[in-house]
């Protein structure tokens, strides 16, 4: 068994290997795990958590890229984490955000790590908020969670962080799409990427129209929309500044609070989830629902009762 | 608690986490398909693969495997620059303290050569014509197993 404790004090101290070994850790729920986390929160340094999603191809590696540039010039180190889909046919992933990130391979002030998701049931979005924590823990920040906007958990990742910047690039659509419920509604800063491209600056325009008045989450002012070329660095430091500027926003107590219930109802169902499957009558439930003997809502009643 | 539970929920984990491999291009060589036809196998063999692309340099490649604290790290060489790079990796990766991590190579390595490389720590040398099935068999039977 992993001796977690001292993995989290090598971290602490800086050493990679030992935060590189708690990070596994966390991703497997590795035994003892548990007892372990309320010292790593407690080790936590008060890093900004900051999530970046956007579809497949919008430039999203490119653009944590740029702003890791960004921040190691202004003497911040840099934690990333880069959630990538697993196979849920075989298990498997491919995560290649590495390559766009050969600029800082040699860079000790930089970490980053890939988290396969692992599927709904490896409670990917519960162990990528302790692996942010481990990161704070050692002294990094800001942290970059980076996941592809394509299912519920990645949004749900990317909400989990303090500033969400959602990335789209100028091809996305017409303007109906902007106002279309999902990722937008999430932004906390709204990036237009491959803003080289014809018609970036339209698009931009487009948002910026659609989400002042119907798009933008309702009580709360319109996220900025910034345009940037990641590949260039282009509009890349005003973003960071953005970023940046946003920590204070994210750390209002209702924000802290709200941010906080959703964590704990993630949690929740996580292990109310995990305990309802351990018991000796759900295989018996669930052939009553199969069987449609019983409907799924009372199955679920029955199993938390 | 005795040792037997224990023992046995380790190697339940063990069996149930996914093994995470990384996969790099040391030196020079122009392209990478080979590479990324093995990472896309392996993923399909249900590996976690981590492909860091070309032009590594062993620091790069030992770098990435501490943070991504890999249970392998196979590497694809066709350049002739293997006997330069490939031991080198295998110093760094000991001397970081990743003596757990079993490190393998591919492509075009010449016969008298191999022997040098397992020498200087390099467990396994696949040549051409080696399938998927073979490297991800042996993956699974030598990576170390984790609590």
């Amino acid at each position: 068994m992993a001796d977690l404790p001292g993995l989290l004090r090598g971290a602490v101290a800086g050493d990679r290997l030992a935060l590189a070994r708690l990070l596994t850790a966390i991703e497997n729920d590795a035994p003892g795990l548990r007892d372990e986390l309320p010292a790593i929160f407690a080790a936590g340094r008060g890093g900004h958590l900051v999530g970046i999603t956007g579809p497949p191809g919008s430039g999203k590696s490119t653009l944590v890229n740029a702003l890791t540039d960004q921040w190691r010039r202004r003497g911040r180190r840099v934690g990333i984490l880069a959630v990538d889909p697993s196979s849920p046919y075989t298990g498997g992933a491919i995560m290649g955000d590495r390559i766009r990130m050969m600029g800082h391979a040699a860079d000790r002030d930089v970490f980053m790590r890939s988290m396969a998701s692992r599927g709904e049931l490896g409670g990917i979005a519960s162990a990528t908020w302790i692996a942010a924590a481990a990161l704070d823990a050692g002294g990094y920040d800001p942290i970059l969670i980076e996941t592809v906007g394509a299912g519920q958990s990645e949004v749900e990742i990317a909400r989990l962080a303090e500033t969400t910047v959602v990335v789209e690039v100028p091809e996305m659509g017409d303007e109906v799409q902007a106002i279309k419920a999902g990722l937008l509604e999430v932004a906390d800063l709204l990036v237009v990427n491959k803003g080289d491209r014809p018609g970036a600056d339209l698009a931009a325009r487009h948002l910026r129209a659609m989400l002042s008045t119907a798009g933008g989450r309702v009580g709360r002012k319109p996220p900025p929309i910034l345009l940037t070329t990641a590949t260039s660095g282009e509009g890349v430091a005003p973003l960071a500044d953005a970023i940046e500027a946003h920590k204070a926003d994210a750390r209002t107590p209702e924000e802290m609070r709200g941010r906080a219930a959703r964590q704990v109802r993630r949690a929740l169902a996580d292990r109310v989830a995990q305990k309802a499957s351990a018991r000796p009558d759900w295989d018996e439930l669930i052939t009553a629902v199969a069987e449609r003997r019983l409907d799924p809502i009372s199955a679920a009643d029955r199993l938390v009762g | 608690m005795t040792d037997t539970p224990v023992e046995s929920a380790r190697m339940d984990a063990a069996r149930t986490t996914p093994i995470r491999v990384l996969i790099a291009k040391p030196g020079l060589d122009g392209h990478d398909r080979g590479a990324k036809v093995l990472a896309r196998g392996l993923r399909d063999e249900g590996f976690e693969v981590i492909y860091t692309g070309l032009r590594q340099t062993p620091e790069m490649i030992v770098d990435a495997s501490e943070q991504e604290d890999v249970d392998v790290i196979g590497m694809s060489i066709l350049s002739g620059a293997h006997m330069a790079l490939l031991p080198r990796v295998v110093e760094l990766a000991r001397e970081r303290g990743m003596d757990d991590v079993l490190i393998a190579a591919g492509g075009i390595i010449p016969d008298a050569d191999v022997a040098k490389l397992k020498a200087a720590g390099i467990a396994e040398v696949f040549g051409p014509g080696t399938s998927i099935g073979q490297i991800a068999g042996y993956f699974r039977e030598h990576a170390r197993r984790r609590a």
